[in-house]
């Protein structure tokens, strides 16, 4: 496949966009932003690549590293840098936070605090499209080590038998928080398991956008011609620590000469090289790229910083859709 | 009104909402055969493998799955045939489902059923014979209702499909054995609304699930020795009626709370905190649990018959409280 020249072009900006974004959170977090933040940085391309391959209405489940696949997907700058600075109107009207980050209208089904958990929950949205006959498709990203949950065995099993639109996207950067790839799970080649399940899977190279997307591309034309699931592996790797909480980028745990060799990689840089060895951009405009990135950003903080806090009330409301059945409704 | 099969009126209320709402489906394990205790008998045959859905052994995935069906427009209903069960799903009962409207910030909702038993008194021993409402009942974000006879399991099934929230329906397997009035037709009954079974002024008995027919037998007991107990079953434990329950309190000046499942942590613990934060000076004196005591539910029938209350244990307690 021959990806045209606006197509990279879009990918390279919405990559750019996800790395700014990343230096904001940094920013407001190191200046007292309260939440616990796992970043993006080095796996951008899994995100955009996928992401690009999706429509506006279908769907995407992520994880606690869900920021980036947000942004992807067509999230608001303004309501997603709201919700972090507590503001009324956050994407979650202050009570989801960096790792609940929910907006039905670009499809975004919601990032999830627990390991693995979002994974049925994009077989689902699939199962329904295929009950709805909408021709959606659900991509669900996860983790080299959510792929030894329980559950996600379960989903494989499930996709595989029931033939849903679902697109399993694992990020494998090679750590589960500190602990490496090869201490954790049985086969190095996450892919390779789909075989058991009936699903075809592939290993990509994570740190290329053009790659993930073409495998991406492909993937959702299956799930839209009806045969079912596919398990795309995109090894790639984590610039930052696990979260923000550790400023040693993972150097406890990991070699800087391997930190080093994996941002020689960068996908970003990939992609520009690409750009300019094709004659497809000039200088100038990567400037303007990067110029609107970093204004539309921070026009957003600036939104958010606007915005109202969110009432300390609110936290009562929302438990139901119907806001009863609390069993305290005097006195307490 | 003539009499019908406890189960049969759960398959009915399922094939009518079913008929009614083509956004109703159906996921569990044998569901397809009819289900291993026959509640869904039939429904394969009207809707199919698409809306009747036989899964495997991933109890955890597929309440997942019902979750991302709810909250994408769908109404799933999953049958988990124990609530023992279930314990492998409680990350997608407690983490996710219960908590989908609120993290969203009331932007999404995931209206799902899921329909599951509690019971006990058939020898099946420590892991077939929990009752587990009061693990549910911790989350907020659940409903749960544990309908106790024919008419109610109609009623409240056909509730909780149509509400936009999550709901647990407990169905106490001693019930499918039984028949009872429910009309045929449409009807349905309010979540959060109890039922006095049995008026009376001396003490509020309120039982749970399957404890019901066990209160109204030492009500009834109770009334040869002029004892004169209200019996109050509760159906739904959230939305909890406290209105119902404080309002008799307040006449009876007692209560026993009478539950099948474990006394610490019990259903009963909370609505007695509640009654006292609410009714204390209406009660002459301390309220009282009747509940397993804190163990697990053995196998040997004289053992299972001493740790659970029964109509003679409840009468004791009642006795006793009035003496
Ligand atoms: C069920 C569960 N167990 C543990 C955690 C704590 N935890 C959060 S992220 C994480 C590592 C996940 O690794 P991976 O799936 O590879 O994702 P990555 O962080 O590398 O993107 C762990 C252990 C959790 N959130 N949920
Ligand atoms: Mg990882």
């Amino acid at each position: 496949m021959e990806i045209s020249r606006e197509i990279l072009i879009g990918m390279y900006s919405k990559m750019l966009l996800l790395r700014r974004f990343d230096e904001k959170v940094v920013e407001l977090y190191r200046s007292g932003m309260k939440g616990l933040y796992h970043l993006t940085a080095g796996g951008e391309a899994v995100a955009v690549g996928v992401c690009s391959a999706l429509s506006q209405d279908d769907y995407i489940l992520s994880t606690h590293r869900g920021k980036g696949h947000y942004l992807a997907k067509g999230g608001d700058l303004q309501a997603i840098l709201a919700e972090f600075m507590e503001k009324q109107t956050g994407c979650n009207r202050g009570k989801g936070g960096p790792m609940h980050i929910i907006d039905p209208s670009v499809g975004m089904l919601g990032a999830n605090g627990i390991v693995g958990s979002s994974l049925p929950i994009a077989c689902g949205a699939a199962l329904s499209a295929k009950l709805r006959r909408s021709g959606q498709v659900a991509a669900a990203f996860f983790g080299d080590g959510a792929a030894n949950s329980g559950v996600w065995h379960e989903c494989m099993n499930l996709a595989g038998i029931w033939k849903l639109p679902v697109i399993f996207v694992c990020e494998n950067n090679f750590y589960q928080e500190s602990v490496p790839v090869s201490r954790h799970s049985s086969i190095q080649d996450l892919y390779a398991r789909a075989a058991g399940y009936n699903i075809p899977g592939y290993g990509i190279d994570g740190m290329d956008v053009s790659a993930v997307y073409e495998a991406a591309v492909e993937a959702v034309q299956r799930a839209k011609r009806g045969d079912g699931a596919t398990m795309l592996e995109c090894k790639t790797y984590r610039f930052h620590g696990h979260s923000e909480a550790d400023p040693t980028k993972g150097l406890r745990y990991r070699s800087g000469e391997e930190l080093a060799a994996w941002l020689e990689k960068c996908p970003l840089k990939q992609a520009k090289a690409r750009l300019l060895e094709r004659g497809w951009i000039a200088d100038a405009e990567l400037e303007a790229i990067d110029q609107r990135c970093t204004q539309g950003i921070e026009e957003a903080v600036n939104f958010a910083k606007s915005s109202p806090d969110v009432p300390a009330e609110w936290a009562l409301k929302d438990v139901f859709t119907d806001d009863q059945g609390e069993i305290c409704h005097e006195g307490c | 009104m003539k009499d019908v099969n406890y189960r049969t009126v759960v398959a009915g209320a399922i094939r009518e909402e079913m008929e009614r709402d083509e956004r109703v489906f159906l996921m569990g394990q044998g569901v397809q055969a009819g289900g291993s205790y026959m509640t869904c008998e039939g429904l394969f045959d009207l809707f199919g493998p698409d809306r009747v859905r036989d899964t495997p052994i991933s109890e955890d995935s597929v309440v997942g799955c019902a979750v991302g069906a709810a909250i994408t427009g769908l109404r799933p209903i999953v049958e988990i045939l124990y609530c023992d069960f279930a314990l492998r799903a409680m990350d997608q009962i407690a983490n996710q489902a219960a908590k989908y409207r609120y993290m969203s910030g009331g932007r999404m909702a995931a209206p799902m059923v899921i329909r599951t038993s509690c019971g006990y008194g058939a020898s099946r021993a420590a892991q077939h014979s929990q009752s587990l409402e009061s693990m549910f009942f911790h989350f907020p974000g659940l409903k749960i209702a544990l309908p106790s006879s024919a008419y109610t399991a109609k009623g409240l099934m056909k509730s909780a499909i149509r509400d936009d929230n999550p709901v647990i329906i407990m169905e106490s397997f001693q019930f499918y054995r039984t028949a009872g009035p429910a009309p045929e037709g449409d009807y349905t009954i309010p979540l959060g609304k109890a039922e006095v079974k049995k008026e009376g002024t001396d003490i509020t008995l309120l039982a749970i699930s399957a404890m019901v027919p066990q209160a109204m037998k030492a009500a009834d007991s109770l009334a040869g020795e002029g004892i004169d107990v209200e019996v109050i079953d509760p159906l739904t434990l959230v939305p909890l009626d406290m209105e119902t329950i404080v309002n008799s309190v307040q006449k009876t000046n007692r209560l026993l709370v009478v539950e099948g499942g474990t006394k610490r942590g019990g259903v009963g613990s909370e609505i007695i905190a509640s009654v006292v934060e609410e009714a204390f000076d209406h009660l002459d004196c301390p309220p009282s649990r009747l509940a397993v005591p804190n163990t697990p539910i053995p196998f040997a029938s004289n053992m299972e018959d001493l740790v659970l209350p029964n109509s003679a244990s409840i009468a004791n307690a009642i006795r006793r409280m009035l003496r």
